[in-house]
């Protein structure tokens, strides 16, 4: 323990090398060490050169720091072309002196080895690059590939180890890239000369739905967030969602915000959810869970209100018809963009590119109210310790943004109340809604299970939808309350 | 590129032994090899000499040696794609050969050059 304090007061005042990916400074407090080599591993195709070049090219555009690319891999020529698809315009800036590529080809049946012989030849490419552009940051993209290249192995670890001593006596903030492998964590253990920093990046695909992931294995010097963070490569390049646990720390507020049904807003001490808190509306099939949901966008809304609506059902067309059924017309706080309904299936992407995604729309839209219908079908494409992580990290996140949000869940028989992934303990309010047979006769039943910080009614109402919208009859007597 | 590179002799450098007739005589079988090497290391001057031995034993009078040094010029080692060194590069005859380290192993260097079948 007092070593370890030691540890932490000597380097103390580690200078970060900001990478300008989104996420990723954050979950390292600032960035890459600076002036030191950072190992990225990853197994093929899990973004690691795309991540690479992305620190280069912000550190050019963004941080006045140039940088060289040496491409083991892929041609400079390649390499532009394949960056291209992400936005990234690498020959301007290379034609600006901001960035150098260097491809470097090896073929091992060209060479052959007569003697003693070491790798200045690659110093003095690199040395050379470093200078053309005034580089302060460098990405060795794959430098393994030199063990399948070269013929004596213990030449070429000393090499390394060599090499990696000079990229760090010359200040410059390394990037290494590395294959994933089968028993230690690099293929040819990288890790072993490059002890700073490494990031792990991983591919997974369960049930034939991928999700990207990365996880710093290790920082020395610095903390770091230790969790697998879901990332996505899109047309922007790489993002993080940095899901720290955000605490329990948000801000409350006493303000209500109406359920868009006046009966129902009753029922909860007159006036509606918190604002800023998390609904659940749990029901079996049929029993106007959605339209729940239309009512309280609606009234949000007409309130002047921002309000994203996902659905994972439904087609915005659909919704908008189904509900001027009960008459309600969405379609004009769509024209008026108050509204906004996402609509995808949920088998279409991974979990968590679902809410990476979530998260974008929230972002970009930056909405006062967010509709998830229904938040049971997402657990289709994960496991349910998945979803529940899953779900809370969307809970917090609204909650910290100060977003009411209100979920439908789709209850099977038997499959109890709370099947919404285990996520009604993380709801602040619960409405249950139910079919009620009495007589040959089905009704439809709304009654309060919780409600954080409110008095709330206890009663089982009758809840109707007819044309002119809901009517939440009162009690019949039968049953006491208030 | 070539022509461009500076000629840096090492010890022991320069003669070319081109003998007019000869040379015009066996043209398409003149020997164009080039050296790189990084400063005057003991391996560079190392590989230098035995390729010198090595020339004037199998090649003579019809090859030529060019010694790049790269500390000189480093923008020549993208071309010949040089990481290790010293690296000798059989330029003529095609195909391009290349042959890294100080040439000590005299057999593996003429199986390199082209010189002798692997036995």
């Amino acid at each position: 323990m007092a070593a370890n304090r030691k540890k932490a007061v000597e380097l103390e005042g580690l200078e970060k090398c900001p990478t300008g990916i989104s996420g990723l400074d954050e979950i390292t407090g600032g960035g890459l060490p600076q002036g030191r080599p950072t190992l990225v591993v990853g197994s093929a195709g899990s973004g690691k050169t795309l991540m690479s070049m992305e620190f280069l090219i912000n550190g050019a555009t963004r941080f006045n720091e140039p940088g060289v690319f040496v491409a083991f891999e892929e041609t400079a020529e390649e390499l532009s072309k394949n960056v291209a698809s992400l936005g990234f315009d690498v020959r301007a800036l290379v034609a600006k002196k901001k960035l150098a590529v260097d491809y470097v080809y090896i073929e091992r049946s060209e060479i052959e080895e007569t003697g003693e012989y070491d790798l200045e030849g690659l110093f003095v490419r690199l040395d050379h690059a470093i200078r053309s552009v005034g580089a302060k940051r460098v990405v060795l993209d794959t430098i393994e590939v030199l063990f399948a290249g070269l013929p004596n192995p213990a030449i070429l670890r000393a090499e390394l180890r060599r090499l990696f001593r000079w990229l760090k006596s010359r200040g410059v903030t390394a990037v290494i890239t590395g294959e994933r492998g089968d028993h230690s964590l690099t293929r040819y253990g990288l890790e072993e000369y490059v002890a700073d920093c490494v990031i792990l990046l991983d591919h997974r695909v369960t049930d034939q739905l991928s999700t990207r992931r990365l996880r710093v294995v290790k920082y020395r010097g610095s903390a770091h967030g230790t969790n697998e963070y879901p990332f996505l490569i899109d047309e922007h390049g790489m993002s993080i969602l940095p899901i720290t646990s955000l605490g329990l720390a948000h801000a409350v507020s006493t303000e209500k915000v109406p359920t868009g049904i006046a009966q129902l807003d009753r029922m909860f001490d007159g006036g509606g959810y918190y604002r800023g808190s998390s609904v659940l509306v749990s029901g079996t099939a049929g029993t106007g869970k959605t339209s729940l949901a239309a009512f309280f966008a609606d009234a949000a809304c007409r309130g002047g209100k921002r309000c994203l609506y996902f659905a994972f059902e439904e087609s915005e067309g659909q919704i908008v018809r189904n509900m001027r059924s009960i008459g309600l017309d969405l379609a004009k706080w769509t024209r008026k963009g108050l509204l906004k309904v996402h609509s995808s299936r949920p088998e279409m992407q991974g979990l968590e590119r679902h809410l990476v995604e979530m998260h974008k729309l929230i972002g970009d839209f930056k909405p006062q109210a967010v509709i998830v219908d229904p938040i049971t079908n997402l657990i289709k494409v994960g496991g349910r310790l998945e979803v529940t992580s899953m779900l809370t990290r969307l809970v917090d996140y609204l909650k910290t943004e100060k977003i009411t949000s209100l979920s439908t869940s789709l209850v099977t028989d038997g499959g109890g109340a709370d099947a919404a992934g285990g996520v009604s303990s993380l709801m602040d309010t619960w409405i249950n809604l139910e079919d009620i047979l009495t007589n040959g006769v089905r009704n439809r039943g709304i009654m309060i299970m919780k409600s954080r910080g409110m008095g709330h009614s206890n009663q089982v109402r009758e809840f109707k939808l007819t044309d002119r919208g809901v009517v939440i009859a009162d009690a019949d007597g039968r049953m006491k309350g208030k | 590129m070539k022509g461009t590179a500076t000629e840096k002799p090492l010890r022991g450098a320069g003669k070319r032994p081109a003998k007019k007739r000869a040379a015009k005589k066996e043209k398409e079988k003149l020997w164009e090899l080039r050296l790189y090497v990084a400063g005057q290391t003991p391996k560079s001057l190392a590989a230098f000499a035995n390729l010198k031995a090595i020339c004037e034993e199998h090649l003579q009078g019809s090859y030529a040696i060019e010694v790049v040094d790269l500390l000189v010029n480093p923008q020549l080692a993208k071309g010949d794609q040089i990481i290790a060194i010293p690296t000798l590069v059989r330029k003529l005859p095609v195909p391009i050969r290349k042959i890294i380290g100080d040439l000590s192993n005299t057999q593996r260097v003429l199986v390199g050059l082209d010189l002798r079948p692997l036995q």
